[in-house]
């Protein structure tokens, strides 16, 4: 199959904490933090939208990947918060990364997991030689309405992967698999601002039942046991929700905090599995073997085993890394934050 | 009415997305986005890729923008020396004010300018942060 | 060269709600003709200059509305130049002559600017720099100038904040002395610096305002001028251009153009900076008089700041700048500003300058610039018998 030649990711510098936006709400910041195991969520600077952090990661992913930008095949993004209904994301990030004009490329959507879908367009383009090397970007500036128990959550980040021949990979691809259904759990309709959700239906019918199909699938398919994982990542709406998967499959303590990014940052949608699978690589090792499990509302998983190879650590110091982003940040005000989120549409 | 016409930013994508320059093949002077005629006098230049690292020369705050600006004022532009030689004008983000100084240390990113209108082109392009 | 000034005209500056564009511009002209005692069949040919009326009136075509305003079929043609535009028209008018062309020419400035927002007249304002260089990343017309401050002040220290607000005092101090200024209070210079900021450092104290206004001259030949009695006369007339952007001129603590266009004006006049007694400049931000001054060779780059320490620029100093009030406190129609100084050196020289009168002048400059100083341009003024 294909693997990851280079990966990068983008977190805007913007924080709000849960305190901040509870004030406002009338709400309990302790309990909420508590039972959403958050603390503040990144929000997108006035200039910053889906497909600025989309060629931030990405120029981070050229820098570790080191490959003759021309010979890119592909270019996919996917983010439920395009800054546009029809123009693609992905052209205006495919000219700003200057690859040239002969690639395919489209946008994606798939609610959280419309980045980790790209991750299985390309290993297919790549596995069977019609492209050589293919970005994966999965990046959002997330809507959430105010007042909601989402705007705790609901933040911006996104990361991105060139893939490419296993040859030159620094971490291979070497399983796949997707359990979807149709489960509205979560959704927003054309023109709408903000999403609606089904509350507690979001749970068990939704994201367990498909997350836990897909790492099940995935296990058996690789024929791999949970302990053979140095590291678990699932997708993150909360810093519950992957905490009680995790401990369901046995998965340990240090296997999954690692890449719990959403305890610090809040959950960026289709960036939010992928930006805590990069943040394994970071620190990952020749050798070491790593589970993601993405999960998109609507409903559906996709579940990957990566193996990293030698080439992984002369990559990790070659841009910045996702505890970087993560350190590099500014608090703003609720009335700050709402003037931030002004532009964002979609 | 130009401020709408998708064209006219479209021109300038390749430099302004990518802090695309020009070096001049006599005098190896190097400029950003328009280069016309070389003070040198030389019509022929060879396309280099900016670094996108750089120096602040001189930085201003504003408060009072035009119409497309309007509801993003403040915002800091500064006169920036990129190090393969080129002096640009851009916007400075991401930063407090005060803790700019002739002589911070700037990188590239790519950000979103304006649209033109609720139902017009996004225009993007490249602004600078203080290095971290 | 000598062409000589036959009649000026200028109407109030300010915010002149009851008039438009073509009345504005016809207050003007009538009032230079009335000045002259001449009527318009006389006049043989227009140059007008206007800087903003397309963006702010939808108006083009301002040559054939100087020219119908006096019912003439006589050659007219708008000159622009951004800020510069007055002072374009002026030379044009005085190359006209020159060239035996014409004999008698009416110049014109006027502009139009407070039937829009301020948010409108920002943008249309920065038309003056480059538009794809710095328009596109909202470098507005004071930001221009505020990067050239925080230049300057930065290698110059010796001109600190408060030194460069007794620039717009002083410039008050002699709106409040001129009957046609739009600003006749004089302030001090807590007013400047505790002034909203616009474009950091210069706060709404250090930038000249939005205004309506029009000037006229007329101008005629040696010949024509002496007949008639005529005692000023331009002598010189120097233009000089750079880069549109400020990130593309050589040096940024100086306006190139400027230099270079007062030392074609003084060839040309056969005059030094010794024998100017009063200067008319461009003040359009603070920070642009100071420029001003050590362009026209009053001050080595660097030191413009002693004479502003002094107090050599008020009208009965050593050095006297803009008795007019300047752009601050006189106003600043764009294009109407470079004949306004033509007009106002003219006033000087003959002696009508009332409470602001420079005793004794005989020599004046005037030095007009367009957008960061992509043009200036610098006219001599002299009283001959």
């Amino acid at each position: 199959m294909a693997g990851i030649v280079g990966w990068g990711a983008y977190i805007p510098k913007y924080r709000i904490t849960a305190e901040e936006i509870a004030a406002v709400q009338h709400a309990d910041a302790k309990a909420i933090k508590a039972g959403l195991g958050l603390t503040e969520k990144s929000v997108p600077g006035k200039d910053e939208d889906t497909a600025t952090i989309s060629v931030a990661a990405a120029r981070n992913a050229l820098a570790r990947a080191e490959i003759n930008r021309k010979e890119i095949g592909s270019v996919y993004v996917g983010s439920e918060s395009h800054p546009y209904a029809v123009k693609p994301t992905s052209s205006i990030v495919g000219e700003a990364l200057d690859i040239g004009n002969t690639y395919m490329a489209a946008d994606t959507e798939f609610a959280c997991k419309a980045g980790s879908a790209t991750i299985q367009i390309n290993a297919g383009l790549i596995d069977s030689k019609m492209i050589k090397y293919g970005f994966s970007i999965g990046a959002d500036t997330s809507q959430a309405e105010p007042g909601n128990a989402l705007e705790y959550s609901a933040a911006a980040g996104g990361a991105a992967f060139l893939m490419g021949p296993n040859e030159e990979a620094v971490a291979t691809l070497d399983f796949t698999c997707s359990f979807t259904s149709d489960t509205p759990d979560f959704w927003r309709r054309a023109m709408q601002a903000y999403p609606s959700h089904a509350g507690r239906f979001t749970g068990d019918p939704a994201y367990f039942k498909h997350v836990e199909a897909s790492t099940k699938m995935i296990l058996e398919k690789s024929k791999l046991k949970i302990t053979d994982f140095k590291y678990v990542v699932f997708h993150m709406p909360n810093g519950k929700f992957p905490l009680r998967v995790a401990k369901k499959f046995g998965v340990t303590k240090e296997q999954i905090e690692p890449g719990l990014v959403v305890t610090k940052i809040g959950n960026t949608y289709s960036g939010s599995s992928i930006l805590g699978f990069a943040s394994v690589l970071d620190i990952a090792k020749p050798g070491d073997k790593i589970l993601v499990t993405a999960y998109g509302s609507g409903s559906g998983s996709d579940s990957f085993v990566f193996t990293c190879t030698k080439k992984i650590t002369a990559a990790q110091g070659k841009a910045k890394k996702v505890n970087d982003y993560i350190a590099n940040k500014e608090y703003i005000t609720y009335a700050e934050y709402l003037k931030h989120m002004e532009g964002i549409h979609q | 009415m130009f401020r709408e016409s998708p064209i006219i930013r479209w021109r300038n994508y390749s430099d302004r997305y990518r802090l695309n320059g020009y070096k001049c093949t006599k005098c190896s002077a190097a400029y950003f986005e328009y280069k016309g005629l070389c003070t040198c006098g030389n019509l022929d230049f060879n396309e280099v890729q900016f670094s996108g690292k750089g120096k602040i020369v001189s930085y201003t705050m504003i408060h009072s923008g035009p119409e497309v600006f309007e509801n993003k004022s403040p915002y800091c532009v500064a006169l920036i020396d990129l190090v393969e030689g080129a002096r640009i004008t851009a916007q400075v983000m991401d930063c407090k004010y005060e803790d700019l100084k002739i002589g911070t240390e700037v990188e590239a990113v790519f950000r979103k300018f304006y649209a033109s209108g609720e139902k017009g082109v996004i225009h993007y392009g490249t602004k600078f942060v203080p290095k971290f | 060269m000598k062409v000589g000034v036959l009649g000026i005209g200028i109407t109030k500056f300010g915010e002149i709600w009851e008039e438009g564009l073509r009345e504005l511009l016809l207050d003007a002209q009538l009032r230079a003709l009335n000045d002259a005692k001449m009527e318009p069949k006389q006049i043989d040919a227009l140059y007008t200059g206007n800087m903003c009326a397309d963006s702010l009136s939808g108006q083009l075509h301002i040559g054939a509305m100087a020219a119908e305003n006096l019912n003439l079929d006589k050659p007219s043609i708008r000159v622009e130049g951004a800020c510069a535009s007055g002072s374009l028209a002026l030379r044009q008018g005085v190359h006209s002559i020159a060239s035996g062309d014409a004999d008698i020419v009416m110049v014109s400035g006027v502009e139009k600017m407070t039937d829009v927002s301020t948010e409108q007249v920002t943008t249309a304002l920065m038309g003056a720099g480059d538009e794809e260089l710095e328009g596109f990343n909202g470098l507005t017309f004071p930001g221009l100038y505020a990067l050239l401050a925080k230049a300057y002040m930065h290698k110059y220290p010796a001109l600190t904040r408060e030194l460069l607000a007794e620039v717009s005092v002083k410039n008050h101090f002699h709106g409040a002395r001129n009957p046609y200024a739009q600003f006749q209070n004089e302030i001090n210079i807590d007013t400047v610096i505790n002034a909203t900021m616009v474009a950091d450092p210069l706060t709404l104290f250090d930038c000249s305002p939005i205004t309506d206004g029009a000037a006229s001259i007329i101008l005629a030949s040696e010949a024509t001028a002496k007949k008639l009695g005529t005692e000023v006369y331009i002598t010189g007339s120097g233009l000089a251009n750079d880069s549109l952007s400020l990130a593309r001129r050589k040096s940024l603590t100086r306006l190139d153009a400027g230099h270079a266009a007062a030392q074609r004006a003084y060839k040309q006049a056969g005059i030094t900076v010794k024998d100017i007694n009063f200067a008319e400049v461009h003040d359009c931000f603070s920070i642009a008089e100071i420029y001003a001054v050590e362009a026209l060779g009053f001050a080595k780059e660097g030191e413009a700041y002693k004479l502003y320490k002094d107090k050599q620029t008020y009208f009965d100093g050593k050095n006297p700048i803009n008795t007019s009030g300047g752009l601050k406190a006189c106003g600043h129609p764009v294009a109407a500003t470079g004949v306004k100084q033509a007009v106002e050196a003219t006033m000087q020289l003959r002696g009508e300058a009332g409470l602001r009168q420079v005793k004794g002048a005989t020599t004046g400059v005037t030095y007009n610039v367009g957008g960061s100083g992509a043009t200036a341009c610098v006219h001599v003024f002299k009283k001959m018998k």
